[in-house]
């Protein structure tokens, strides 16, 4: 890691601009969503009424339990619920 | 000199289900995921958006099965590459480029520089602040000195000096871990 001068530091810095906030932000909540996703599963099971709800509009029934629905969450939503 | 978690401390705290340190391992590799995405496959942003989130969704759903904490870094590069070309393959949205269009050679050099960039945004963290707001500001989100000066209430004449002695503590760093 030598021969870099100031100017190819400056410049590499350039490289990584900031991702958007909520993009970070979202990324971060991926772990309490996760569990978040188990228990409205958990209910999906036991509640067909539910299930029937969750199956028919998941970005819906995911905000309504106050899970930002990005599309990794939908995603993983969906293979739990076509897993059971 | 700021105390810097390894990767390997992070994965391993992460693996013990530390929120903290999952938070601080999306912190470090958010940059990188999101300039292999933008820079490298020039993702139309809700592209590039997608392949972010899915990238830290596989991380965090996947990270047990990582053979060396240590092997985080260029897991990270490989999967972002992957989902980056899945996308582009399977169409994309609006503005997405061809796939074939990407020039392999011109790829390869961008992501060594993203590669590199991370070396140094390493040594910039390990620096600690004020230097790594202050190059930040600057470098990464071109701020001009006044704002940075406003921000940290600094004189904005000092900025272009502290500018200088921090790209050479940066640089110190760097030889130093060669």
């Amino acid at each position: 890691m030598s021969g870099y001068d100031e100017q190819r530091i400056a410049a590499l810095l350039g490289l990584l601009p900031p991702p958007p906030e909520g993009w970070v932000h979202a990324a971060q909540e991926l772990p309490r969503a996760r569990a978040e996703i188990a228990g409205l599963v958990a209910r999906a099971e036991e509640d067909a009424a539910f299930r029937a709800l969750v199956v028919a509009d998941l970005e819906a029934a995911l905000e309504a339990e106050g899970i930002e629905a990005t599309p990794s969450v939908v995603a993983a939503l969906r293979t739990r619920l076509t897993a059971d | 000199m700021t105390e810097v978690a390894t990767d390997a401390q992070l994965v391993s705290r992460c693996r013990r289900g530390d929120q903290a340190a999952w938070n601080e391992l999306v912190e470090r590799f958010s940059r990188y995921v999101y300039a292999i995405c933008f820079q490298a496959f020039r993702l139309p942003p809700h592209d590039a958006e997608d392949v972010f989130q899915e990238v830290f969704a596989r991380v965090y759903q996947h990270l047990e099965r990582l053979r060396s904490d240590e092997a985080i870094r260029p897991w990270i590069a490989q999967l972002t590459r992957r989902l980056c070309i899945d996308r582009l393959r399977s169409g994309g949205r609006e503005g997405a480029v061809d796939v074939d269009e990407l020039e392999p050679a011109v790829l390869d050099e961008t992501l060594a520089n993203i590669d590199e960039a991370l070396t140094v945004r390493a040594c910039l963290d390990a620096v600690g602040d004020p230097c790594r707001e202050i190059l930040d500001r600057f470098f990464c989100r071109d701020e001009s000195y006044k704002a940075i000066g406003e921000a940290l209430d600094m004189p904005a004449g000092t900025i272009a000096s502290r500018i200088s002695r921090c790209l050479a503590k940066v640089k110190a760093e760097l030889e130093g871990r060669s």
